[in-house]
């Protein structure tokens, strides 16, 4: 359903933003974002456990509640609003979802009931030095050697790489097409390194391979399958900042609501008015494409790659102006760390480029759209 | 005055520093010599420590200083609004207490001006001061006063007549920092810095020598240092940046950067750094990408208009020309120009623009201009009061219709804080 939610969705959403905001205030953010691992295990066992948020969009025969990608976007949605510190988007939105495209049958079977019940915390190596997670960027080569590959290089940009205990790599297969295999992170020829992240609710790390051992995933048509993962990655990062660009626009209009200067309320400043039209403008427009896009997956529809492209292009510019405005309402205050606004701001400027700037996304959508009309 | 043409000025300002610059003399003797000279701070009147220069002839005895190397007097921070402030409306009793301190920064200042209750309503300040037994006693809270926290004096503005409308009972003092009345926290901003403050101010004495101005003039007067910043805001401003050469006066430059300056150093970062995009989108080998090129086109076409717009603004004061609306409009470009570079540095960094720090392959400069463009759009005036004060000042548009002004301030309703 592209313009509306079931009933069920709607509990769905309710009873998880409840949930959040017990577990997700942000005195919690700010605690989790500054211990090394980046999240609480007590409230991922209990994400996983209670509201079987991993299991999400994983199929039934493979231990999962096989939704689909419209209900995965909602509790992106969600945990974008809360900023909550978890694993989520690296091991269920990126990881597991390579492993759902990509897999064998008997590989998804092996594979993904540890992602659906928690247990395996996963991360996508896709990322090389500066180039970003398009296709042709990545270059890395998996070397045959009978039946099994091996890996070498580094790869950058790993989100939750420290902490994963299975890595999908995204690597080129011996006929130059893109293939994504599996690793096991505690293998002695992997070496992680915490990357310094601006948004330090989302931690990135650089994982470098030596001859490390790797097992393909099966997909006949890998290129396709990796290009499904960025899909369904970027609908659901588009329904995450969105969520945060909400949150931050209705907490600017909190703040400018209680702020008296000039011996009146700054709310009844006509241009204060203007600025929160427009942010609820942005954000609504922004959050309309990230509903569609990800009911585009679930309907299969043949424009899906260009219509996701497009949400995300629209949440990068959305998420980073609501949340400059956000800044500027609240003045002086907007400025301190005290003040929670910056945790989004930061997440924000993060967002943006993270697979794939709004220019790149816009090009994919052109490309996408052009070929096929 | 008689006029001066450029050239004898360059060739006086040579004339000077061939004869005195000496590298290896120490900071402190080298800024007395400017003081007596009055080629520290050439436009003052040539009775306080300067030469009587017209202020937009300034940039070339800079100029000049900058091709011998020599180190300048101390220019950065609050205290070039303390000097203004004080030569406009100070007693000659403060200006030959404070001037020689500020140019040669033995003494540091800083402005508490904004409280939490009255920031863009700066007139609505509600710190209170006394007089009792032949001095002012003052008592509030201000906030984000940058540099308090190793300021000797600030620029105080306080409440001296509660039943005057708020913009006349308003008065403006010097204030000593160093007594234990006065407590100062620090203040930890969204980019890491911290180099503004909390102010607690509990039965702090001023001298009654120290008012500046009249009583009840303090909202005038306050009007003067903010015009001075926000003139200084805009985009034809430089920072001074140090060098790494050996001799002794650089050593002690440095040493000053690194403390009195260290609020300061996020500074040109939050200007947006228009400068480096060329140069960062060739290390990162996107330089020939024609969106990235497109952008950073748009971000130098405002910028450079931006900085021209700022030059006609001083070409015409230098030659006593009124004002046209270029010089009200310096502020607000800068903070669209910085705003404009953050997106575009964006762009360069691409992925990198999620990292920080030493991660960041321009040494962490780039991550902080990308956490540091919003504060110029707020501090020293938001760009909506810029534009309030462009439409209603500038274009005579009509005013916002008031119900804080025309009553005694006592009874205008404002912030509950503290
Ligand atoms: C880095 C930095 C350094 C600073 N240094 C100093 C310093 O050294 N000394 C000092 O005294 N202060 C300093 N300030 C404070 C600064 O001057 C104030 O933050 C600023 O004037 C805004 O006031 P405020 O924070 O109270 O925000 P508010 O006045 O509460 O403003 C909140 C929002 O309301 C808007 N608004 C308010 N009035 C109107 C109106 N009439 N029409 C439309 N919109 C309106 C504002 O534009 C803003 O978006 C500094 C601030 C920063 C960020």
């Amino acid at each position: 359903m592209k313009f509306s939610f079931s009933e069920e969705q709607d509990e769905f959403r309710t009873a998880l933003r409840r949930f959040l905001q017990a577990k997700s205030p942000t005195t919690e953010v700010r605690k989790q974002m500054q211990t090394d691992q980046g999240y609480d295990p007590g409230i991922w066992q209990q994400m996983c456990e209670e509201l079987a948020l991993a299991s999400l969009h994983i199929p039934e025969e493979c231990g999962g509640a096989g939704f689909g990608i419209a209900d995965l976007a909602i509790a992106c949605e969600e945990m974008g609003r809360a900023l909550l510190c978890s694993p989520y988007f690296g091991s269920v939105v990126l990881a597991a979802t390579a492993i759902r495209e990509a897999g064998s049958d008997d590989q998804k079977r092996h594979f993904l009931p540890g992602f659906a019940s928690g247990e395996t915390i996963g991360a996508l190596c896709a990322v090389e030095g500066r180039g970003g997670w398009a296709a042709d960027s990545i270059s890395m080569s998996a070397e045959k050697s009978g039946d099994a590959y091996q890996l070498t290089g580094t790869k950058s940009h790993v989100v939750d790489g420290m902490i994963a205990s299975l890595l999908v790599v995204v690597a080129r297969k011996p006929d130059g097409a893109l293939g994504m295999f599996i690793v096991d992170a505690s293998d002695n020829t992997v070496s992680r390194k915490s990357q310094n992240s601006m948004d330090p609710t989302r931690k990135l790390s650089t994982v470098s391979f030596a001859k490390t051992p790797a097992v393909l995933l099966a997909a006949d048509n890998s290129n396709e399958a990796y290009e499904r993962t960025l899909d369904i990655a970027l609908a659901c990062l588009a329904s995450e900042m969105v969520g945060g660009a909400e949150r931050l626009r209705e907490d600017a209009l909190e703040y400018v609501s209680m702020r008296m200067q000039f011996g009146r309320s700054i709310a009844s400043f006509q241009v204060t008015k203007h600025k929160a039209a427009d942010m609820l403008l942005d954000v609504e427009l922004a959050k309309s494409a990230a509903y569609y896009a990800a009911a585009a997956i679930d309907d299969g529809d043949t424009d899906a790659r260009g219509v996701v492209a497009l949400a995300k292009a629209g949440a990068s510019d959305a998420y980073i102006q609501t949340a400059v405005h956000a800044v500027q309402m609240h003045g002086g205050i907007g400025f301190t760390y005290d003040n929670d606004t910056h945790l989004w701001f930061k997440r924000a400027k993060a967002s943006e480029v993270f697979l794939g700037d709004a220019n790149q996304n816009r090009e994919r959508m052109l490309q996408n759209w052009g070929d096929n009309s | 005055m008689t006029e001066i043409t450029e050239n004898e000025l360059r060739s006086q300002v040579r004339e000077y520093l061939e004869a005195n610059w000496d590298p290896n003399r120490g900071l402190a003797e080298w800024r007395e010599m400017l003081a007596e000279s009055g080629w520290g701070m050439p436009h003052w009147p040539k009775d306080w420590l300067g030469r009587g220069l017209p202020l937009g002839m300034t940039a070339i005895v800079d100029e000049e200083f900058n091709k011998f190397g020599a180190v300048g007097a101390a220019k950065m921070g609050i205290r070039v609004l303390a000097a203004a402030t004080i030569l406009e409306h100070g007693t000659d009793l403060q200006k030959e207490k404070y001037l020689k301190g500020i140019m040669t920064g033995t003494e540091t200042w800083c402005q508490l001006f904004s409280e939490p209750g009255s920031g863009s309503d700066l007139a609505g300040a509600a710190t209170r001061a006394d007089f009792k037994d032949g001095k002012w006693v003052i008592n509030g809270q201000k906030v984000w006063t940058t540099s308090a926290h190793h300021a000797d004096y600030a620029l105080l503005l306080a409440r001296t007549d509660w039943d005057a409308v708020k913009h006349k009972g308003l008065s403006y003092f010097i204030l000593d920092m160093h007594q234990p009345a006065v407590q100062v926290h620090q203040l930890k901003q969204m980019n890491g810095h911290a180099s503004f403050n909390q102010v607690f101010i509990t039965d702090a004495v001023v001298e009654a020598s120290m008012q500046v101005g009249e009583l009840g003039e303090g909202w005038k007067i306050a009007t003067t240092t903010l015009m001075h910043e926000r003139r200084g805001a805009d985009s034809a401003r430089r920072y001074e940046s140090g060098t790494d050469r050996p001799e002794r006066i650089y050593e002690e430059e440095r040493q000053e950067i690194a403390t009195v300056m260290a609020p300061y150093t996020w500074y040109p970062q939050r200007t947006g750094r228009v400068d480096l995009l060329v140069e960062r989108a060739k290390a990162m080998g996107v330089w020939d990408d024609p969106d990235i090129r497109q952008d950073i086109a748009k971000t130098l076409t405002i910028a450079k208009s931006a900085e021209w717009t700022a030059r006609r603004a001083r070409a015409a004061s230098q030659a006593g020309k009124p004002q046209g609306p270029e010089g009200s409009i310096g502020k607000l470009a800068a903070s669209i120009v910085a705003r404009s570079a953050n997106l575009t540095h964006t762009k360069i960094a691409g992925p990198n623009a999620m990292l920080t720090g030493d991660e960041d392959e321009a040494g962490g400069v780039v991550a902080e201009i990308l956490v540091s463009t919003p504060a110029i759009s707020i501090a020293g005036g938001t760009d909506e009061i810029q534009r309030n004060i462009i439409s209603e000042r500038i274009l005579k548009m009509p005013k916002e219709n008031r119900t804080d002004t025309d009553r005694p301030f006592r009874d205008v309703p404002r912030n509950q804080v503290g």
